[in-house]
């Protein structure tokens, strides 16, 4: 890549810096040059988020029809698999998959429920009601 | 506390963390491309049996940690690298590096880095950052691939390094043991080392799913992902592949520009060895990643769709896999003068 042509659109991250690229000049020698983004890769991103809106919706829509806990809910909004909540939390796998059935995750004392809380950097109500702030 | 160190901007955050921890030592001379090619930073897999964030585990680079150990194993610079389980006494370890005046490298996990924005924050364990200071409970921490530096308090800080999921960091820390001097032989011997390892993990490693092969493998295996996927998981498939390749922390091109700056640097160490023609291959080569790039773009936003356009996505695949190829063999066969 040449580096007048080291493209400049605008990211999200490029409003927060600039990153570097490695380009050649006019006499084919290498330097860096700095880029604010690339649209190429913008959408690459955007369509990886789309997805991830879709797996929340759908997981919402599973805890509202009850058909799971509100954790599959977090976990999705929180982009974590079960071996992640798993380790964020300190229980074993089979215990999170416990958890994502409603009539379990409704018995769980506030001390596990807290555990979860923390892990999703929310607090147990809003962990309840599916309720996200931020961030 | 403040740790007289100074911060640089790099493309990759290993291989500018390494950089930085030997710029002292080195007065200067590992540069980025430096650390990342004697480090043998270049690399391509692709583990189709694993999943991260429902896409393809595709790398262009070599696994975590390699750059840093493998670049100060060559300059013979002894290093040291822990892991912990208690988070109090991975802290408590962090201050007396600092106290005893030392920048330390920290691999972290991005999820809750928070100066990151938010689309950019995944379950990816493998950054790396430096902390060079501390101010009450506050961190200073210089990451290689912001522009500035920025400031973390104790419990942020705590919370990336003992990030969990794949390749959890554990508090991993890591810093050159001592600030020794690296001499101009010392660099080319690395650099000659850098190479020669690097050549085998793209030329050499059995199987189809690493290296040169496993470029061409996943070319063969595109073509066939409209069929088996359908077209909205295909596309998901390419943009995941386009972020490994271009996103922050490559340099651009899948990490081929970076090599072919590290090669005609290493041209200065070790001239009449033709490296700086060979550094021309894969300026072709991070080109041709690119132009791939934005075909897989078109067919991610959906504006191609059919069959052939994902033959011609396979096709530049299968292309790169024959260029790097040759520069790879190119680069095998040097006699070093």
């Amino acid at each position: 890549m040449k580096k007048d042509e080291v493209p400049q659109d605008l990211s999200s991250l490029g409003k927060i810096t600039k990153e570097v690229c490695y380009a050649t000049d006019n006499d084919g020698k290498y330097v860096t040059k700095l880029s604010s983004g690339w649209e190429v890769k913008i959408t690459a991103l955007d369509t990886a988020w789309s997805d991830i809106e879709k797996r929340i919706a759908a997981a919402r829509q599973q805890v509202l029809e009850g058909k799971a806990s509100p954790l599959l809910f977090f976990m999705e909004y929180r982009l974590m698999d079960v071996a992640i909540l798993a380790g964020y939390t300190g229980f074993w796998k089979w215990q999170v998959k416990r958890h994502l059935k409603p009539e379990v995750f409704n018995t769980l004392s506030d001390n596990k429920l807290q555990k979860y809380a923390e892990a999703f950097n929310t607090k147990v109500d809003d962990l309840k009601t599916m309720t996200v702030h931020e961030d | 506390m403040k740790i007289d160190f100074e911060h640089r901007q790099a493309a990759h955050c290993e291989s500018g963390v390494t950089s930085n921890l030997l710029w002292s030592a080195s007065g200067g001379k590992i540069t980025e491309p430096l650390a990342f090619g004697i480090g043998a930073g270049l690399f391509y897999v692709y583990v189709p049996f694993i999943k991260i964030n429902n896409g393809p585990a595709i790398a262009f680079r070599t696994f975590p940690g390699h750059i840093f150990k493998r670049t100060c194993k060559s300059l013979e610079i002894a290093v040291v690298s822990k892991k912990f389980s208690s988070k109090e006494k991975a802290q408590i370890y962090l201050d007396e590096c600092l106290v005893n005046g030392h920048a330390v490298g920290c691999q972290v996990g991005v999820y809750y880095l928070p100066y990151f924005p938010k689309e950019y924050r995944f379950h990816f364990n493998a950054h790396n950052l430096i902390v060079y200071g501390n101010d009450g409970d506050n961190y200073l921490v210089s990451d290689p691939i912001m522009e500035g530096t920025n400031v973390m308090d104790s419990y942020q800080l705590e919370r990336v390094r003992f990030a969990k999921g794949a390749l959890s960091p554990k508090g991993h820390i890591y810093y050159p043991k001592e600030n020794k001097t690296i001499t101009d032989d010392q660099i080319r011997q690395a650099i000659k080392g850098g190479i020669k390892k690097n050549v085998y993990n793209m030329l050499n490693i059995p199987g189809s799913f690493a290296g040169v092969s496993g470029i061409k493998n996943t070319g063969l295996k595109i073509k066939k992902w409209r069929d088996k996927l359908g077209l909205e998981k295909a596309g998901l498939y390419l943009a995941q592949m386009v972020r490994m390749q271009e996103e922050i922390g490559t340099g651009g091109g899948g990490f081929r520009y970076i090599y072919g700056a590290f090669l005609q640097q290493a041209n200065i160490y070790l001239p009449e060895n033709g490296l700086c023609d060979i550094s021309r291959i894969f300026t072709k080569s991070g080109d041709m990643w690119r132009t791939a790039a934005v075909h897989a773009a078109g067919i991610y936003k959906g504006r191609l769709s059919t069959q052939e356009e994902f033959n011609a996505m396979g096709d530049y695949l299968l292309e790169i896999a024959a260029i790097e190829k040759t520069a790879f063999e190119t680069l095998k066969q040097i006699k070093w003068r």
